[in-house]
């Protein structure tokens, strides 16, 4: 019998963007406020698995064609790289740097180089998470 | 005075949460043991509002929305088992 979940796919779709507008602020806000890249990550892995539910796996691979694999991959590299980045500056590893700076449309904004760090715990959160839920979600 | 009405507020949600407990315990079926547990993380997000006036904190006002969010996402989790018995099908189509 096939049933009709056309109720569940249309919440879906308004409530998808609500979700990742939240991790997205999670993310951002991690620096003074509660939130980061770990919560930030789960919670974007939350809005693909709501997305995984009410549709099937194949149409999620054909809206989002993403490896998680190299996602986390990714990740690692970004946290190792902003770590390395310090001794090119004759710093010792993981040392952080922050300046003022004036972008043309946001004004003074702080750019931090630990976001770049949360960066890849983001994306390394996101891609182990969406692996475990793949690998195991697949009905063979 | 706000701080009498928010614990009266408190004490009366923690009795609800109690009844949805013992649904959850005692509830002949499936779907009366999911409703309660939904219901429950309802009721925790009005625990948590109610403690951040306590606390006059804005802290925690992010983890009503994660709460929410979570609450969904489990509840529509288990109605799919219960409906289709797979979660996360491969294909729609057949």
């Amino acid at each position: 019998m096939k049933t009709n979940d056309i109720i569940l796919q249309t919440v879906t779709k308004v409530t998808l963007f609500i979700i990742i507008l939240f991790s997205i602020h999670l993310f951002f806000a991690g620096h003074y406020y509660p939130g980061g890249g770990f919560v930030g990550g789960l919670m974007t892995s939350g809005a693909i698995v709501l997305l995984l539910l009410a549709f099937d796996m194949k149409t999620v691979a054909n809206i989002l064609p993403i490896d998680y694999k190299y996602m986390i991959a990714t990740g690692l590299l970004f946290a190792v790289g902003t770590g390395a980045g310090a001794l090119l500056f004759n710093a010792p590893f993981l040392t952080h740097a922050f300046k003022d700076v004036y972008l043309p449309l946001l004004g003074k904004t702080s750019l931090h180089t630990a976001v770049l760090f949360d960066t890849g715990v983001f994306l390394v959160v996101v891609g182990v998470t969406m692996t475990i839920i793949q690998t195991i979600g697949e009905d063979e | 005075m706000l701080e009498v009405i928010v614990q009266i507020s408190l004490l009366c949600i923690s009795i609800a949460m109690v009844g949805l407990i013992y649904r959850v315990i005692k509830g002949p079926t499936i779907p009366d043991r999911i409703v309660a547990l939904d219901a429950i993380g309802i009721n925790l997000v009005a625990v948590i509002a109610l403690v951040s006036i306590l606390l006059k904190t804005n802290a925690f006002l992010e983890i009503i929305l994660l709460i929410g969010i979570l609450a969904f996402i489990g509840t529509v989790a288990f109605s799919k088992y219960l409906e289709k018995g797979v979660i996360i099908e491969r294909d729609r189509d057949h």
